[in-house]
């Protein structure tokens, strides 16, 4: 009787097993077909495309990609990587900063000031997208490079301190007053100890923030709808409107876009997932 | 505002998105993490977690336009494979149609966005001390038990972030209706964020745009005070 039970489960178990990695692996399929259909499509030629869009491709055009280079993706690249690289920057370094002096040095209205930053993680960037414009209209900014690293770095400022900050928080005490001690300023404790400690910290910031900037779309669209001056994203759909039916140029754009952020995300997994984690774990 | 009817239809399109949002990314992935995280090879675990997360690494606009194309009436995927399983009559323009316009943005979404919060449920997870599980599995807990009385539990936390997230995120979707419809056809896939860009940059009207702000700042403040409470009272316990 007993043996009869244990070897029900276990069938049930093996059946259940079965189940499970049958839905695991369809689920996989179902993630990585679209991305495989957008790699071929963007080696076939236009008619190869229109007329079996379903198989692989006769021969690889690498054209397509050339095409999509010299028609505007060239461009879009180098205006993203400069948005990113540069917005990276400023937003990582005025986030530690802001972290330091809110963990680590005595100010006033130090909690409020901490409310203040922090509270700007409320603000859904479409709420602020009227008087944004405006504003930058009246600045003389709009439809220009600068209208782009302000909001990226002003946006993401919120989130970043809030993620270094809660690692610094964790960082002893002991530390700062051993450099103090031996004579080191204020700045000289966050530039040679404390930064150097938050290393970790400081590359998930890092990536997130490539992630983010590379993919934004809506700031980019609405403050650089002037033309030459477009993100991948944006550039990526003006693309599409101009090379009305030639797909495969479109698919090798998408490709293009796409293949950066997914290597940065398979090289720095690790602190990518400690990143989020500590986001939203805190 | 209240008389418009396409104000209307954004909003509802909006409460779509967050329902299906909440089912599939919330509920779904917590479920779909456990599931991962009781495999036995880690290798497996790592592989799987980075294989679904890699629509979340690719940007919304190349999500929104791969599904554009996979949504294309002649050469889409979609209606490829609808027709190659002999279901022809279930093929359509998918996003041509005022009543599954909407439901093609949504599902693309869900596809880019499950990995993402199924990535942070296995951290949740992961954080559970695995004596529970081992004792639990001495006890002879079955799986779904275990799901039910460990897993669940200890991951409320996370779950309830989440849900405030990804009600407060479809509240804000933008980027993938512009690409996939443009709110159409017939502003029947419009949700507040592409009604405000076209009313405040293609009609004009800056004041509308700025009351329809107005509604998804009231929706997504409400929406983090709930979070800032949660978070707080969480501390108490702790």
């Amino acid at each position: 009787m007993v043996t009869k039970t244990m070897s029900k489960t276990k069938f049930m178990g093996s059946i259940g097993r079965i189940f499970i990695a049958s839905f695991l692996l369809c689920l996989a399929v179902v993630v990585i077909y679209p991305l495989l259909w957008m790699v071929m499509n963007g080696f076939k030629s236009n008619g190869d495309m229109l007329s079996s869009p379903f198989s692989w491709p006769r021969e690889l055009n690498w054209q397509n990609y050339v095409k999509a280079w010299n028609r505007g993706v060239s461009s879009y690249l180098t205006i993203s990587i400069l948005v990113t690289v540069t917005s990276t920057l400023t937003t990582i370094l005025i986030s530690a900063w802001a972290a330091y002096g809110l963990t680590r040095v005595a100010i006033p209205f130090n909690r409020l000031m901490t409310t203040l930053v922090l509270g700007g993680l409320m603000l859904a960037p479409a709420v602020a997208l009227v008087p944004l414009v405006k504003l930058f209209q009246a600045l003389g900014l709009y439809n220009t490079y600068w209208a782009l690293l302000i909001l990226y770095t002003a946006f993401r400022i919120p989130f970043c301190t809030f993620l270094i900050r809660s690692y610094m928080l964790d960082l002893p005490r002991e530390v700062d007053e051993a450099a103090e001690m031996d004579g080191a300023s204020p700045a000289a404790t966050f530039w040679r100890v404390i930064l150097p400690m938050c290393r970790p910290i400081i590359v998930s910031a890092v990536v997130l923030n490539v992630l983010f900037t590379w993919n934004e779309y809506l700031f980019a669209m609405v403050f650089t709808s002037g033309g030459d001056f477009q993100t991948l994203p944006v550039g990526l759909t003006s693309l599409m409107s101009k090379n009305g039916t030639d797909y495969p140029v479109v698919f090798a754009g998408m490709v293009i876009a796409a293949i950066p952020v997914v290597v940065l995300f398979f090289a720095s997994q690790r602190y990518f997932i400690r990143g989020l984690a500590d986001g939203m774990g805190k | 505002m209240m008389a418009d009817p396409v104000f209307w239809t954004a909003l509802i399109n909006n409460v779509f998105y967050a329902v299906v949002s909440v089912i599939v990314q919330v509920s779904g992935a917590l479920a779909l993490a456990a599931v991962i995280e009781g495999l036995r090879s880690e290798r497996l675990r790592g592989i799987l977690r980075a294989t679904y997360f890699i629509p979340s690494a690719i940007s919304l606009t190349v999500a929104g336009l791969l599904f554009y194309f996979i949504y294309e009436p002649e050469l889409g995927l979609l209606n490829g494979l609808l027709d190659s399983l002999g279901l022809n009559q279930l093929t359509q323009a998918w996003l041509g149609q005022e009543n599954t316009a909407i439901w093609g943005i949504i599902a693309m979404s869900q596809w880019q966005g499950f990995g993402y919060s199924t990535l942070l449920f296995a951290v949740a997870i992961q954080r559970i001390p695995s004596e529970l599980y081992d004792a639990a599995a001495i006890d002879g807990v079955g799986g779904l038990k275990k799901f039910w009385t460990i897993t669940m539990p200890l991951t409320r936390e996370m779950t309830g972030l989440m849900m405030i997230v990804t009600v407060a995120g479809s509240f804000q979707v933008f980027n993938e209706v512009m690409v996939m419809t443009s709110g159409g056809p017939n502003n029947s896939s419009q949700v507040l964020g592409t009604w405000l860009y076209r009313s405040g940059f293609v009609r004009n009207d800056f004041g509308y745009a700025a009351a329809i702000a107005t509604v998804i700042f009231v929706v997504t403040i409400v929406l983090a005070l709930i979070q800032l409470w949660y978070g707080r009272r969480r501390r108490v316990e702790w």
